[in-house]
């Protein structure tokens, strides 16, 4: 893959708090996360709603009722009949992907305005009928008569009734067959990461988002409002009790009884949007604003599905290259942290000769990323990853964080369940 | 071919009849007589051709048809000529009910009164299920009664208990009701009225029947129970001294089939007395006053998005409205924890209003939180509505006036403050209005545009066309102290609360009230709005001669603030308030009497003043805007038909009694 060859700005962004999913579906459908955000920031701009070339949503989990999602958010934000929109899926990235196909539409010429992002309601993920299940419906409607039916019904079975989970499905890969959870343990394995290790990092991931907050570092968070009068503020995963010694308490969860992985030093299953305003030069000119920052690179890669959770590895590295930079030349790096063990496996594999070597195809280790700016508030441990959403976030986060700064550069990047990884290279106004 | 006017008649291949009712030179359908004659010479027309069916439809877009000819209506000179229109009507629908061949109505929008009771003489009807759709009988709205039919075949259609409640509320009800009620047969999307207009005559099926349920309601002996039953539901609403014709539609159901003709002209229900009876001109008169403040809304510039600036129960009410009706809005407030019960507020209106959760979504979708306050950058018209202080206000518009686009109107929701006053520092001062909503918004339909001196004719223009757009009645007003509707009321309610201080029973209070005609009494009405709220208008609006109640200060002082704290004048209980039994003096006249005149005497200064364009126009607001007596016709309508002289005469009387609060206006001589 070779570079963008221009640079497309980001004029503004936003997006909801970060909702942890608490067993039952949340009060937000994915549509009404992005919907939350995009209204505030659409609202902010010097144009009006109907003036965007396109909408372009990714989402991982769509409910059934919002198919395309893109349309439906384009519609009720208020982009009216005439803005086309349409969604993009890349698992874990599908926010990413969708600020990506902006770029490459307003590169292309295609668009000059363009309102993309991504979102997702994990907790609203459905539950699913097995295929027995499914197979003896169908063979219960194909029947006609008393007789056909009555054979039908005495077929039936009650454990036809136990559903599937569609977002344990969804969060297994299909070619390996191993859960993401397990992909992290194997991660970690490679690089000694220790259960104390993994606790370690989740801690402070909750203690930097917590630090954030309290220094106003989320200023792209839109609060909600839902029909009962409850206001939604802040990400409701970010915990204050969070240390490593109670999360040396829990349980792993993927490889149970002798694995590192936990709940508390994974990400959280969540609901939220996060939606970004895309622009040509030519409209940022024409609009008179300043933007926010600018996207001047991106990058997809892929690796080994067993070890997606260094995809990030995989999608910086070459593109940092391609601007004869250093990991450090990065003021400010943000990736997605899925798993602790895969956040830290990242920061091992730049710092391991070997690894860098073999995989990369570099003379030597990448180097060692300075963990001060690296994910400063806090990543998706405690904030939270709403799949289709966090591209989004981690891009905006970065942006804001060079604004709040002053600092002149920033990466964001994701791991991708299947073995991908996509990163952006930004930089501020 | 067709050598009517109003009406198109063509007959297809299949014989089948196609009757299209076009009245020319008018947008509107509605009935003349010469339209009703038509319909009876094509009757004759369709008998003597024999065909197979006769599809009845309307050419018009916005509905079937309005009902009668109101101005046709309204210009009878005599009784009689009312009863002629009456008996025309019902011998057409006589006519079209005894064809020999199925007929059927295709109903879209409205089909109000004759509009409904011609597809009531037919013996099928097909409504579009669009929400546009409205069918009802709202005869009783102008003091009459559903004469052309309605009364005798809605009952037999669709069971007296359901028939009675349409037309005594007058309400409309849309396709989907209207089928599950039996008054339509099929609903179906406009698109497709031919193809199942078609399928219905083809095999024609037999006409509606009421399910047994509602049969028994037309049985003997149960008939009798539910018309008591209905009448003590009406004497709960409204009297009958004040409103005869529910009454009447009762009786005429009960005792007469439903037919006007069968009622001698002598009796108290006849359509000549109901005629002649001085409300059915009062609401008449309202009826068209109302046409004429949408009239006011006329207006080429168009206004989609709203920014409110407080989102208290005025600018939240405000914003939740606007919304609903379809315009995108931006509710600002100093943080999202003062929103919030605004939206809950909203989302419990649209569900009333919208039940369908996809048309609930939507309008929640256009009501945006707006804690930064971008919205002003982007909005076609502010509206304020924070707290009373014209230093704050002040420095608000200081913020706002910068940031607006060009053409953006920015207007304030005081109900007190004079505009010349918020002015002062604007760079571009014609463009502040005053946007006068009352409480509770989603009920009171009139909205006073506030002219200030430096109000420009274009912004009065473009407002007066934003309020006819969100469906209420806009009444231009010219800036002075409570501008029309709060100047009228406050001397009302503060004698009322003088007497109370005499030691009148607020019960005796509120009972003349409504003996005068008022839907609720001061007392209860000054509990109702908040008594804190009362208190500061009565003190914006105080002058010299009128002494200030003391009680309702003591009230506030005590956190009493009426229905809202649970206590006020009366304790509340469930929403309720708890009245005494107490001794009702036998004569209670002189008692409205002195509460109304101190509204009536103000009334007369507004129109002196030009508050309001004309007296006309004073009547109407002080209806909309308060509920003043309907039925009397507003202050300056009741002033003319009780008699100007001798209300001065009482006036000068109550001068003389209580002094100078009762000084006749000067405008009395010209009135």
């Amino acid at each position: 893959m070779s570079g963008m060859k221009q640079k497309v700005y980001v004029i503004d962004g936003a997006r909801t708090p970060f909702l942890k999913a608490k067993g039952k579906p949340g009060p937000f459908s994915g549509g009404d996360l992005a919907v939350a955000c995009s209204r505030p920031l659409v609202a902010r701009q010097k144009f009006a709603p109907t003036a965007f070339d396109e909408v372009i949503v990714g989402a991982a989990m769509p409910s059934a009722d919002e198919a395309n999602i893109g349309r439906v958010v384009a519609l009720r934000v208020g982009c009216g009949d005439k803005v086309p929109a349409w969604t993009v899926m890349r698992n874990c990235a599908s926010g990413m992907q969708a600020l990506d196909s902006a770029c490459a539409n307003i590169l292309a010429g295609r668009s000059h305005l363009v309102l993309a992002g991504g979102t997702d309601a994990m907790s609203h993920a459905p539950l699913l009928f097995g295929p027995a299940m499914v197979n003896w419906l169908a063979d219960w409607y194909a029947a006609k008569s008393f007789g056909q039916r009555a054979a039908t019904a005495a077929k039936f079975r009650l454990a036809y009734l136990a559903p599937v989970i569609a977002i344990l499905k969804g969060l297994t890969d299909p070619i390996v067959k191993l859960s993401m959870g397990q992909t992290a343990e194997i991660v970690a394995k490679r690089f000694g990461i220790d259960r104390q290790m993994m606790d370690a990092f989740a801690a402070e991931s909750h203690q930097r988002a917590l630090a954030g907050r309290a220094a106003g570092h989320f200023t792209e968070i839109e609060p909600i409002i839902d029909a009962k009068g409850n206001v939604y503020k802040d990400d409701d995963g970010v915990r204050t009790d969070s240390t490593p010694e109670r999360l040396a308490k829990l349980k792993p969860v993927f490889d149970r009884t002798y694995g590192n992985v936990t709940a508390g030093n994974s990400s959280q299953v969540t609901d939220g949007a996060a939606m970004l305003v895309l622009a040509s030069e030519e409209a940022v000119d024409k609009l008179g604003v300043k933007p926010l920052g600018a996207i001047i690179d991106s990058q997809w890669s892929a690796l080994d599905p067993a070890e997606m959770g260094l995809g990030p590895v995989h999608a910086i590295t070459p593109m940092l290259l391609r601007h004869g930079m250093g990991l450090n030349d990065l003021d400010t790096l943000e990736i997605n942290e899925a798993f602790a063990g895969q956040a830290l496996g990242c920061l091992a594999a730049w710092e391991s000769e070997a690894y860098c070597k073999e995989k990369l195809g570099l003379d030597g280790a990448l180097g060692k990323m300075d963990r001060s700016k690296f994910n400063v508030d806090g990543g998706a441990i405690a904030i939270g990853h709403p799949i289709g959403a966090s591209g989004a976030r981690v891009v905006l986060h970065a942006l804001k964080t060079l604004e709040r700064t002053g600092g002149k550069r920033a990466a964001a990047s994701l791991c991708i369940g299947g073995g991908q990884g996509g990163a952006m290279l930004l930089e501020r106004a | 071919m067709s050598q009517y006017q109003h009406w198109r008649l063509d007959i297809d291949a299949d014989n089948l009849a196609w009757l299209t009712f076009d009245r020319a030179g008018t947008s509107t359908n509605t009935f003349s007589s010469e339209v009703l004659r038509e319909l009876s010479a094509i009757a004759k027309d369709l008998k003597a051709k024999n065909p197979k069916g006769v599809v009845i439809l309307s050419a018009k877009d916005n509905g079937f048809a309005a009902g009668a000819d109101i101005d046709e209506f309204t210009t009878f000179k005599s009784a009689d000529e009312a009863y002629a229109f009456t008996q025309l009507g019902n011998e057409v629908f006589d006519e079209i009910e005894a064809l020999p061949f199925p007929t059927v109505a295709l109903i879209h929008g409205f089909a109000m009164g004759g509009g409904t009771e011609l597809p009531l003489a037919c013996r099928y009807r097909i409504a579009d299920e669009g929400e546009k759709t409205r069918m009802a009988l709202p005869e009783v709205m102008i003091g009459i009664v559903p004469g052309w039919g309605g009364a005798k075949r809605m009952p037999r259609l669709i069971g007296a208990t359901q028939a009675l409640d349409l037309m005594l509320t007058g309400r409309g009800v849309n396709a989907k009701t209207a089928k599950r009620m039996g008054l339509v047969d099929v609903v179906t999307p406009r698109r497709h009225f031919m193809n199942a207009a078609r399928q219905l005559l083809k095999n024609p099926p037999p006409p509606h029947q009421p399910a047994f349920k509602h049969a028994i309601s037309n049985w003997p002996v149960i008939r009798g129970f539910v018309a008591a039953m209905s009448r003590k539901q009406v004497a709960k609403k409204a009297r009958e001294e004040h409103y005869p014709a529910p009454y009447a539609i009762i009786d005429l159901w009960l005792n007469f089939g439903g037919d006007p003709r069968n009622v001698p002209a002598a009796h108290k229900y006849s359509v000549q007395n109901l005629a002649q009876h001085p409300t059915t001109a009062n609401l008449i008169r309202i009826f068209k006053l109302q046409d004429r403040m949408k009239g006011l809304g006329q207006s080429e510039a168009k206004i989609e998005h709203v920014h409110v600036v407080g989102a208290g129960v005025m600018g939240g009410d405000i914003a939740a409205w606007c919304a609903l009706r379809g315009l995108r809005v931006t509710l600002q407030d100093l943080d999202h924890a003062r929103i919030a019960p605004a939206i809950q507020r909203a989302a419990a209106l649209y569900k009333k209003k919208l039940k369908e959760p996809h048309k609930i979504q939507a309008a929640m979708d256009r009501l945006i939180p707006d804690v930064r306050g971008d919205g002003v950058g982007q909005c076609d018209l502010v509206i304020e509505a924070i707290v009373e202080n014209p230093e704050i206000k002040r420095k608000l518009y200081a913020s706002i006036e910068p940031r607006l686009k060009p053409s953006a109107i920015l207007a304030t929701n005081t109900s007190s403050i004079p505009l010349q006053e918020l002015a002062t520092g604007l760079a571009r001062p014609e463009r502040l209005v005053g946007i006068h909503f009352f409480n509770p918004v989603a009920m009171m339909m009139l909205v006073e545009i506030v002219r200030g001196p430096q109000t420009s004719d274009e912004v009065m223009q473009i407002s007066q066309g934003f309020v006819k757009r969100i469906d209420k009645l806009p009444l231009p007003v010219k800036s002075a102290p409570g501008f029309l509707v709060n100047r009228i009321l406050t001397p009302y309610m503060g004698e009322a609360q003088l007497m109370l201080e005499e030691g009148t029973p607020p019960e005796v209070i509120d009972a003349a009230a409504k003996a005068f005609g008022m839907p609720m009494g001061p007392i209860e009405l000054a509990d109702t709005v908040g008594l804190d709220i009362g208190v500061a208008v009565g003190k914006e609006l105080a002058r010299p001669e009128w002494p200030q109640p003391k009680k309702i200060q003591q009230l506030v002082d005590a956190k009493k603030l009426g229905k809202k704290s649970g206590e006020g004048f009366y304790k509340w209980v469930d929403g309720k308030p708890q009245k005494n039994t107490v001794s009702m003096p036998a004569d209670l006249q002189p008692l409205w009497m002195r509460m109304t005149l101190p509204a009536v005497n103000e009334a007369v200064a507004c129109v002196r003043e030009g508050i309001v364009a004309d007296a006309d126009l004073c009547d109407a607001g002080v209806i909309f805007g308060t509920g003043f007596a309907p039925q009397r016709g507003g202050p300056i309508n009741h002033l003319k038909n009780f008699g100007k002289d001798k209300l001065l005469a009482e006036l000068k009387l109550l001068e003389t009694k209580h002094g100078a609060r009762f000084k006749p206006d000067a405008g009395w001589t010209a009135i």
